[in-house]
């Protein structure tokens, strides 16, 4: 089964081009990381994949929905992490989720519950009740994950989610959300820094609007380390 | 509960927090109008007359006239105030989250836009009450009539506050707000004096000022008061309201335009 198909996208901002003909597709449960430097277009393919952008060109499909016949059926299963924190800083974590999964229609009892579940599998539970100002940038970040995974998506989205963090938080988020293809999330995780990715990820290489590689790391990157092979490519105009 | 009515009392209850840890913006909302009550009317009381006009049955002091302009004052910029916090929360990314639940964009934003217009009624009720403490009452039934009426005038405000927010990009963009729409929109209206007394002075501003929804929306509340219906100014600002709304979701259409142009 499909996790997420992209085909033929295409985004203009008067006449500069953001895409141009990004097409790609991942399976269920699969983990790919979408590397490129900044402007590529990573940010443009995020806000078409939730819908804050729409493209007249292309097709997106989210769990085997398609995002612009059936938007509501499509944005259900998806899950996003920001680039900016979205938290309100002035309430609690669990606030912050509860606010989030009544955007979702869920409440009550069945709301606790998934907050607890998704706070315990980042290992933010104990923070629950503590005012999101008060976290450190690490914590907020898997605050933020651990809302994104309320309504149990099938896909998630997270946009450059270790940007500011330190080494330590940023090897530990990498690793949570690895973890999380285990049950058969899949994952969209950009970035612009190549020690986020595994030698075994599907790796996207988005650049100045179009793809300039598609596989896993360890292909793509050949023998030589995958930061230098990821500067070779985009050192040349396309 | 369904997931429209839990969205709805999650935003609702959102709005309402983020306005309790605002304390100084409660402050300023009632003491804004307070002063044009209790010093500008003070002083203004005796160079303008006013003769009985519909809904008023006798003679009024001019604090009393201006009560309802100042419930609208209240509206106004509670209306503005949502409408810099949207584009707040735009710039710091919290719209996005709202903007991407699979809730119809619509119902969103209307959730959105009752959430404000509940602040603004009970901050227009906070100042009635203070209003009464120093001798400017209504009648009794008034301060349940005028409840209808100041939940139409806060929609309609609120959603040209909606409006507003959909095309301005910036923060630094909302000083303009202040010059071009609040001010034009109170001065050239029945807030702070009635219109025959706009038409002695000047045909063309007595025109625009009948044709600002802010009068229609002060009068409505103004008859409102006096436990009285004013169907045309009631069909002047729900139409209004229409048109606000109609233009904000246009605005809000991601078809439209990106919620962030950063790529």
């Amino acid at each position: 089964m499909t996790g997420l198909k992209v085909s033929n996208l295409s985004y203009h901002y008067g006449a500069k081009i953001a895409l141009n003909e990004v097409s790609f597709e991942l399976k269920t449960g699969e983990f790919c990381a979408l590397l490129g430097p900044n402007g590529a277009g990573k940010s443009t393919l995020f806000n078409l994949l939730t819908r804050l952008f729409v493209s007249p060109n292309g097709h997106i499909e989210i769990a085997g929905h398609d995002l612009s016949r059936s938007p509501r059926k499509a944005l259900a299963q998806l899950g996003i992490v920001f680039q900016q924190t979205t938290l309100d800083l002035d309430l609690t974590v669990r606030q912050n989720l509860s606010y989030f999964a009544a955007l979702h229609g869920i409440s009550g009892a069945d709301a606790t519950r998934r907050i607890d579940a998704s706070l315990d599998r980042l290992g933010m539970l104990e923070r629950a009740d503590e005012k999101a100002r008060t976290l450190n940038g690490g914590h907020k970040r898997r605050a933020e994950i651990a809302r994104a995974l309320i309504h149990n998506p099938m896909v998630l989205l997270l946009d450059e989610p270790t940007v500011g963090l330190d080494a330590a938080a940023r090897a530990s988020i990498t690793s949570h959300v690895h973890d999380l293809t285990a049950d058969g999330t899949t994952i969209l995780w950009a970035t612009h820094l190549t020690d986020e990715v595994r030698d075994d990820d599907r790796l996207i290489i988005l650049h100045q609007a179009h793809i300039l590689a598609d596989g896993t790391a360890r292909d793509i990157s050949g023998k030589a380390p995958l930061q230098s092979r990821f500067l070779d490519l985009t050192a040349a105009p396309v | 509960m369904s997931a429209y009515l839990t969205s709805l009392r999650a935003i609702v209850t959102r709005e309402a927090l983020r306005f309790i840890h605002q304390r100084e913006r409660f402050i300023a909302a009632l003491v804004r109008p307070l002063i044009w009550l209790l010093v500008f009317a003070a002083g203004f009381r005796a160079a303008l007359g006013l003769s009985i006009i519909p809904p008023y049955q006798t003679y009024i002091t001019y604090e009393t006239y201006i009560v309802p302009g100042l419930c609208g004052m209240i509206l106004l910029f509670n209306g503005m105030q949502s409408s810099l916090s949207l584009v707040y929360d735009r710039e710091m990314g919290s719209m996005k989250l709202l903007l991407t639940s699979p809730l119809p964009r619509w119902w969103l934003l209307f959730c959105k836009l009752l959430g404000s217009t509940i602040i603004s009624v009970l901050q227009a009720y906070a100042f009635l009450a203070i209003a009464a403490a120093f001798g400017i009452t209504m009648p009794a039934i008034g301060y349940v009539t005028v409840l209808p009426a100041l939940v139409v005038a806060g929609v309609m405000l609120g959603a040209l506050g909606l409006l507003l927010s959909s095309f301005i990009k910036q923060l630094e963009n909302f000083a303009g707000v202040m010059n071009f729409v609040i001010f034009p929109m109170f001065f050239l209206s029945s807030a702070l004096y009635p219109l025959w007394k706009m038409a002695e002075s000047s045909k063309l501003l007595y025109t625009i000022c009948a044709l600002n929804p802010f009068t229609h929306a002060v009068e409505l509340i103004r008859f409102a008061l006096y436990a009285s219906f004013n169907g045309p100014a009631f069909l002047w600002t729900v139409l209004v309201t229409i048109m606000f709304t109609a233009a904000a979701l246009w605005g809000y259409n991601p078809a439209r335009t990106g919620i962030s142009r950063r790529g």
